[in-house]
């Protein structure tokens, strides 16, 4: 699925953030990660990562190292600080608020769709393009 | 790099990782560091694609395809590191190798500079002060600090012994001469002298400066951008300079303290004379990291000098007005061709010889023959009148030096003009530019040291 730009920034830090709690990660994990937890819908351009990640450090949300990959490569590797733990407990509050909310809205609304229009309810159900 | 963690990688695959590498090295936002860290990326998704059963080159091709397009990446990278955007002149660089020669190179500059700072107060130890024996200073203006300079390239060029001997024997003649001549004490002869000295003796900084490439046009080309670099930095320096010293007169003063004299006898000599060694070892510093600052100011200016020169000569055909003749007239108009030829040399200096000739060339050809048609004017109105003026050595140095000013931009707009008609080479203006640097030398010296005699020292 096609994720608008605005969307993709703003969520972008959160869900690194939260990887990176899960433990250190490099950039080619962190995004093979994202791939498998959106079950392959949220695709980032592989380069744009990196320079969310570089932000992060500047923010001092992260912190890199320069290690060692399992077959001998250069590979930076990046840390969650403690400012990025406290960080992310807030924008975790923030998205909570938000997604309560968006289910409150699309919750009622699906509701009355469905109880107005008694006929053909199936319809607005069907993916579109069939 | 390791490529043995990829066993399908072949010679082909790492020349295209090598390519794409290169391609993105070039890219002012994305540093060295970055590039690593993204190769990483993109290596192990090649190694993941292939392990997924695609050819290599296929996996290369959908690695960079993911990564994204470089223009969009580049500019992610310079919105978050947008100071990478402005160069920086970092005079520690991490290459310890180089580290260590900067630093050295940098204790060197710092310790001939304070050398030259001294050397302005040494004629006080004979006794000799600034405001008592105020023409020992104007005659020996060249020799506080040109030695020193020269002194600090032939240490950093290790410059042959032979060459040095001819350094040396250069200062030693100038500096002889100028003090023995019985010049009357701030007599017109003295400051022509004191004032060309130093455009003859700077040749001889130049033959330090270019050392072993002296000869050839490149190390003379680079003589002249380093002259007009060092001019542009001087001049930055100075205007901190006065800042600052503006500053500390008026805080001394808050607390009813003068410094006045100290200003005058110490600070600002001793500081104007270091000041040219430290501008000397930063424009050295910074060559390769920053832009060169004397090629864009000429490209700003040949366009608005053109049109001022222009609309002059209009001016002069339309109103028929004549030119006085005064010697700040002259003078005048040797300055004037002398910024003409400055923007020409330093437009020169940063052009692709092997380019084609574009409407900027045009441009150059066009300021170039106005200044010679306007010059021309003024030279007419003067040998005409030439017979009832007299020939005073001020009069007569002004005119030698447009005259060798005239001669070189005549030719070099002849130069110029066959460049841009396909009949002749970019190369060959570059050539008569860079050998025609011992005649401005040589001109300068005649006023230093023949005029006096001619003129009976007066």
């Amino acid at each position: 699925m096609e994720i608008s730009k605005d969307l993709t920034a703003a969520s972008s830090t959160p869900i690194v953030l939260s990887i990176l709690n899960d433990g250190d990660s490099y950039g080619y994990a962190i995004l093979k990660r994202v791939r498998e937890l959106s079950g392959g819908e949220i695709e980032w351009t592989d380069g744009m990562l990196y320079p969310v990640l570089h932000r992060l450090e500047r923010l001092g949300h992260i912190k890199a190292r320069w290690g060692e990959s399992e077959t001998g490569r250069q590979r930076k590797y990046y840390r969650i600080t403690a400012s990025g733990r406290a960080h992310l407990d807030e924008e975790r509050r923030q998205w909570k608020v938000v997604n309560t909310t968006m289910r409150g809205i699309w919750g009622s609304i699906q509701v009355a769709f469905t109880r107005t229009p008694p006929a053909r309810p199936l319809l607005l159900l069907a993916p579109q393009g069939i | 790099m390791n490529s043995m963690n990829t066993p399908n990688a072949s010679g082909p695959l790492e020349d295209e990782i090598a390519q794409w590498r290169a391609y993105l090295s070039r890219r002012q936002a994305v540093q060295s560091v970055d590039v690593a860290e993204l190769e990483d990326h993109l290596r192990e998704q090649i190694s993941s694609l292939t392990g997924a059963g695609l050819a290599a080159d296929e996996a290369f091709l959908v690695a960079v395809k993911r990564m994204g397009a470089l223009d969009g990446l580049s500019r992610e990278f310079a919105r978050e590191h947008s100071d990478r955007l402005w160069k920086q002149l970092v005079l520690a660089p991490t290459d310890s190798g180089a580290d260590a020669a900067t630093q050295r190179d940098g204790i060197a500059a710092l310790g001939f500079a304070i050398g030259a700072g001294v050397a302005v107060k040494v004629p006080v130890l004979f006794g000799m002060d600034l405001d008592t024996h105020e023409s020992v200073y104007i005659r020996n203006l060249s020799f506080f600090v040109l030695p020193l300079l020269t002194a600090y390239f032939a240490w950093k060029r290790q410059v042959g012994t032979a060459t040095i001997r001819a350094l040396v024997a250069a200062f030693a003649v100038a500096a002889i001469a100028i003090n023995v001549l019985p010049f009357t004490p701030a007599g017109t002869t003295e400051v022509l002298s004191a004032l060309h000295l130093p455009i003859a003796l700077w040749l001889v900084v130049g033959v330090s400066y270019a050392s072993v490439r002296w000869k050839e046009v490149d190390g003379r080309m680079d003589f002249i951008r380093f002259s007009g670099e060092l001019f542009i930095y001087y001049v930055l320096i100075a205007l901190g300079g006065g800042v600052l010293t503006g500053f500390m007169a008026s805080i001394f003063l808050s607390v009813g303290i003068r410094v006045d004299t100290f200003f005058q006898q110490w600070l600002i000599p001793c500081c104007a004379a270091g000041a040219v060694i430290v501008a000397s070892w930063l424009v050295e510093a910074k060559k390769s990291v920053v832009e060169n600052m004397a090629p864009v100011l000429a490209r700003l200016f040949t366009p608005m000098f053109a049109l001022v020169l222009i609309a002059f000569l209009v001016t002069l055909l339309v109103t028929g007005r004549p030119i006085e003749i005064k010697r700040e007239i002259l003078i005048m108009f040797d300055g004037l061709l002398a910024v003409v030829l400055g923007m020409l040399l330093y437009s020169m200096s940063a052009r692709d010889a092997n380019a084609e000739p574009t409407g900027y060339d045009a441009l150059q050809v066009i300021l170039v023959v106005a200044a010679l048609a306007a010059d021309a004017v003024a030279l007419w109105a003067m040998a005409t009148r030439i017979g009832e003026l007299g020939s005073t050595p001020n009069r007569l140095a002004g005119l030698g030096m447009n005259i060798v000013l005239l001669v070189n931009l005549a030719w070099s707009a002849v130069l110029y003009i066959k460049f841009m008609r396909g009949r002749g080479e970019f190369a060959a203006l570059e050539r008569w530019q860079t050998s025609y640097l011992p005649v401005y030398a040589a001109w300068a010296a005649v006023v230093a040291i023949v005029f006096p005699f001619v003129f009976g020292f007066v």
